[in-house]
C-alpha cells in the first residue's frame, strides 16, 4: 500500500529518463481520456464515495469541473484514494494528475516537495473535539490530555505548537489513517480529537453517538485547503486554478446550473465572456471555448457545490462563514475572466 | 606461425578464452561491473530527477527542529529537538519492542512446543488449538484485536481505573505503575549483580575443567543463580531498601508521575509475541521430534537420569535443528514490528518514515535510512544466531 507507493516514486525517480516528467499533463490527460484525481480515503463532504461507489464532495467537484472543462463530460474522472502520508508521493510520481485532497497550503509543501498549490477551494482552521461529559469549555484547559491525531498533517505540528505556546502538556496518539484516529477517539483512547474544523464536523457524522461530542470554540491555525499540482507544468496549474475561478465567477455573476442555458443570451459582457459566447478565453487555456459553460452546466457554481456537499442542509452542516464570496464579506475572490 | 599454432593447440593448454578459470573470472568481472554501473546510474539519475523536479535532497534536514511530540520515548525528547533525535527515539522504540517480543515469543514458544508433545491429553490439545489459531490469522488483524478488542473492555474513565492497592492503575490510556528512583546506596546492589555474572562465568569454567579432570560434578546452575540474584537481593535488604517509589497520581485527565505503559506498546508486544510464539512452538516440536527415541534409550542404558538425558542428550541435538528456523522467526518478528504504524505505536515507520517524511518531504533519504536500520538489525540478529549455531553445531572429530 503505502510502501508500494513510496517504492513507485523511488523507481520513477531512479529510472525516469530526464524530461519525461515535465511533459504537458494536459496532453497526457487528453490522450488517456480522463483526469486521475487524488482524493481522501473518505471524508464526508470533501471526498467520499456514496453507497453506489460514486465519489462526491467539494474536492471531488474540482476534478469533475476539470473533466467538464477539458472533455465536456464531468464523468471522465478516475479517483485514487490516498492517505495523508501517501498523497504527495502519489502526485510527485505521476500516479495522479491533480490532488484536491483537503491539503493545507504551506511554504515547505509549496517549495521543497516539487509541487505547486494552485488556489484555495476551502478556508479552514484547526479545532478540538471533546466529550461533553468532560466538562471542558476551552482548549487551554486541556493540560495533560491525550490527543488523537492523524500522521503527516499540518495538524500534528499545530497541535504541538499550540500546547507549547500555552505552556501546557499533552500526550499525542498518532495514527496513519483518518478512520483509525476516529475509531481510537470513539473507543475512548483519547480525551481530544483534533483536525480541521470541517473534518471534525464531517467525522462526527461517523461516530457511534454524535451528540456526545462538542467542538471547542478555539480555532488554533489557518488551514487554507486547495488543489495541488506538480511543479513545472504551468499550463496544467492554470487549468486547475481557472476551473475554480470559473465556478466562483459564475456564482458572483448569478449563473448556476439551472439558468446557464438561458444566460448564454445575456447582455452582460462578463457572462458572455465566461460562457464562451464572446472572446477566446478557453483557447488561451488550451481548452474548448465552452469550458466554463460545461463546468457550470454539469457541476454547478461554487455556491451550489458548497450547499450540496457541506452546507447547512447536509449532515455536515457547515455555515458558509469565511468561504462566502468577497462581496458577501467572505474570502472567496475569483480573478476576472477577461 | 606454424610453431605458435602448435603451441596454442597443445593438449592441456587451451587458448585463454577457452580456459574455464579465466572465463569464470571474466564473467564475474562483467557481472560486477554491470552491478556497479547499475547502482551508479540509478543514484545519479535519482539525484538528477530530484534536482529537476525541485524536490529537496541531502541529509541536512536531520539537524533541523522537529516540532512534533512523540508519545513514548526512552531517551529525553521534546518538540524543540531535531529530526535526527526523532530518528534515534524511534529506532530505540523499534529495538525495544523487537527485543522484548523476541524474549517473550521464545519463552512462550518453547513452553507451547513442549506442551504439544505432552502425554497429558488436555495440555497437548490446548497447545495445538493455540498454535493453529494464532498461526493462521493475519498479524495485522491480531494487532487490531489486541488494540481495539481488548482496549474497549477496559474502564473508559480514569476515575474508574482498575486500582491495585492505590499503586498501579489500568484504564484505556494505559497501565500506570510506580517507577523506582534509585538512592545513592543502590549502586552496591548493581555492582554485586554484575560481579555475580562475572563470578558465574569463572565458576562454570572451573567446574568444567574439574569435571573433565576428575569426573566430579558441581551444581553450576543453582550456585550461579544464588550469586547473580541471591547476593544482590540480600544486600538490598541489608542496606534497608535503598529505593524510592514514584507513585502515579490522578490529575484532571490522567495520571501523572510513575511509569506509564501505553496501550499501543502493550497491544503490539502481545500481538508480536503470541503470533511468533505459535511458529516457534512448531519449530521446537520439530526439533525435539528430530532426536530419535534410540538416543534416549541409549542414555538411560548408560545410567543417566531423565533430566540429565534431556539436558545433555536431547536438547543439544534438538537445538541444531531449532536454531536456523528460529533465526528466521526472530527476523520476521523484527520486521513485523513495522506494523506498529497501524495502532499508533511510535516506531521507526510511524515516526521517521511517517511524520518526518511528511514534514520534510524527503522520501528517498528517509526510506533509505529506514531500510538501512532494518537491514542492520536483521544482519546483527543473523550474525549472532549464526555464531551461536556454529557453537552448538556437531563437532566432528
Amino acid at each position: 500500500m503505502k510502501g508500494l507507493k513510496i517504492v513507485t516514486v523511488g523507481a520513477v525517480l531512479a529510472f525516469a529518463a530526464s524530461g519525461a516528467a515535465n511533459a504537458a499533463t494536459l496532453d497526457d490527460v487528453k490522450r488517456k481520456g480522463f483526469v486521475q484525481c487524488g482524493v481522501s480515503q473518505g471524508l464526508p463532504g470533501f471526498s467520499n464515495p456514496d453507497e453506489k461507489g460514486n465519489w462526491a464532495g467539494i474536492d471531488v467537484d474540482v476534478c469533475r469541473g476539470m473533466a467538464a472543462a477539458i472533455f465536456g463530460d464531468a464523468k471522465k474522472v478516475k479517483y485514487t484514494p490516498l492517505s495523508a502520508k501517501e498523497r504527495f508521493t502519489a502526485l510527485q510520481s505521476g500516479e495522479v494528475d491533480v490532488l484536491p485532497r483537503n491539503t493545507t497550503w504551506t511554504l515547505v509543501r509549496d517549495t521543497a516537495l516539487g509541487l505547486d498549490f494552485t488556489t484555495i477551494n476551502f478556508y479552514d482552521g484547526q479545532g478540538f473535539m471533546v466529550r461533553k461529559a468532560l466538562g471542558v469549555k476551552a482548549a487551554t484547559e486541556l493540560d495533560g490530555a491525550s490527543v488523537c491525531v492523524q500522521i503527516g498533517t499540518t495538524t500534528e505540528l499545530n497541535l504541538s505548537d499550540f500546547f507549547r505556546a500555552n505552556n501546557i502538556s499533552f500526550k499525542p496518539v498518532v495514527f496513519e489513517k483518518a478512520d483509525e484516529v476516529v475509531a481510537a477517539y470513539d473507543a475512548g483512547r483519547c480525551d481530544v480529537y483534533t483536525t480541521d474544523r470541517s473534518g471534525l464536523a464531517a467525522q462526527r457524522t461517523k461516530m457511534k453517538n454524535p451528540d456526545e461530542h462538542l467542538v471547542l470554540p478555539e480555532v488554533i491555525s489557518k488551514e487554507p485547503l486547495g488543489p495541488v499540482v506538480r511543479h513545472g507544468d504551468n499550463n496544467w496549474g492554470d487549468i486547475v486554478r481557472w476551473t475554480l475561478y470559473a465556478m466562483l465567477e459564475a456564482e458572483e455573476l448569478g449563473v448556476d446550473s439551472k439558468n446557464v442555458d438561458k444566460m448564454k443570451d445575456s447582455k452582460n459582457p462578463n457572462i458572455r465572456r465566461l460562457l464562451g459566447v464572446e472572446g477566446e478565453m478557453g483557447k488561451n487555456l488550451g481548452l474548448p471555448n465552452d469550458w466554463a459553460f460545461n463546468i457550470v452546466k454539469q457541476v454547478g457554481n461554487y455556491g451550489e457545490s458548497y450547499e450540496r456537499n457541506v452546507g447547512p442542509n447536509t449532515p455536515i452542516a457547515l455555515a458558509r462563514g469565511v468561504n462566502k464570496l468577497w462581496k458577501d464579506g467572505g474570502l472567496m475572490y475569483p480573478m476576472p475572466v477577461r | 606461425m606454424a610453431a605458435e599454432a602448435d603451441i596454442g593447440q597443445a593438449p592441456g593448454k587451451p587458448p585463454i578464452w577457452n580456459d574455464p578459470r579465466y572465463r569464470a573470472l571474466f564473467f564475474q568481472v562483467v557481472v560486477l561491473g554491470g552491478i556497479i554501473f547499475f547502482f551508479v546510474y540509478i543514484t545519479n539519475n535519482t539525484l538528477a530527477n530530484l534536482e529537476r523536479q525541485g524536490i529537496a535532497s541531502g541529509f541536512g534536514f536531520l539537524s533541523r527542529t522537529a516540532g512534533f511530540d512523540i508519545s513514548m520515548h526512552l531517551i529525553d525528547w521534546d518538540e524543540e529537538m531535531t529530526y535526527g533525535r526523532a530518528f534515534t527515539v524511534s529506532v530505540i522504540n523499534t529495538l525495544l519492542v523487537s527485543f522484548l517480543g523476541i524474549v517473550f515469543a521464545t519463552l512462550l514458544g518453547f513452553v507451547m512446543g513442549v506442551a504439544r508433545l505432552s502425554r497429558n491429553w488436555l495440555i497437548a490439545k490446548l497447545s495445538a488449538v493455540y498454535i493453529e489459531t494464532f498461526r493462521n490469522i493475519p498479524l495485522l488483524l491480531q494487532i487490531f484485536f489486541w488494540y481495539f478488542g481488548v482496549l474497549r473492555n477496559l474502564p473508559e474513565s480514569v476515575r474508574e481505573s482498575v486500582n491495585v492497592f492505590d499503586l498501579a492503575f489500568l484504564n484505556r490510556r494505559g497501565l500506570f505503575v510506580p517507577s523506582p528512583q534509585a538512592e545513592p546506596a543502590f549502586w552496591v546492589v548493581i555492582v554485586l549483580f554484575f560481579g555475580g555474572i562475572v563470578a558465574s562465568i569463572f565458576l562454570a569454567r572451573w567446574a568444567k575443567q574439574r569435571q573433565e579432570a576428575t569426573g566430579q560434578y558441581f551444581p553450576v546452575l543453582s550456585t550461579s543463580a544464588g550469586l547473580i540474584l541471591g547476593v544482590p537481593i540480600l544486600a538490598f535488604i541489608v542496606l534497608g531498601f535503598p529505593i524510592n517509589w514514584d507513585v502515579p497520581e490522578l490529575g484532571r485527565f490522567n495520571f501523572s508521575g510513575g511509569a506509564e505503559l501505553i496501550p499501543e506498546f502493550v497491544a503490539l508486544l502481545l500481538a508480536l509475541s503470541v503470533y511468533t510464539a505459535s511458529f516457534i512452538a512448531e519449530i521446537v516440536r520439530a526439533g525435539i521430534l528430530s532426536v530419535s527415541h534410540g538416543q534416549t534409550e541409549a542414555a538411560f542404558a548408560l545410567g543417566l537420569r531423565p533430566n540429565w538425558t534431556l539436558r545433555l542428550i536431547i536438547i543439544p541435538q534438538a537445538l541444531r535443528v531449532i536454531i536456523p528456523p528460529l533465526t528466521s522467526q526472530y527476523l520476521n518478528l523484527t520486521k513485523n514490528s513495522s506494523l506498529a504504524a497501524a495502532i499508533a505505536y511510535p516506531d521507526l515507520i510511524l515516526v521517521f518514515a511517517g511524520t518526518v517524511l511528511m514534514q520534510t518531504g524527503q522520501a528517498v533519504e528517509v526510506i533509505a535510512m529506514a531500510m538501512a536500520v532494518y537491514l542492520t538489525i536483521s544482519l546483527l540478529i543473523s550474525a549472532l544466531m549464526n555464531w551461536y549455531n556454529k557453537k552448538i553445531a556437531l563437532v566432528e572429530r
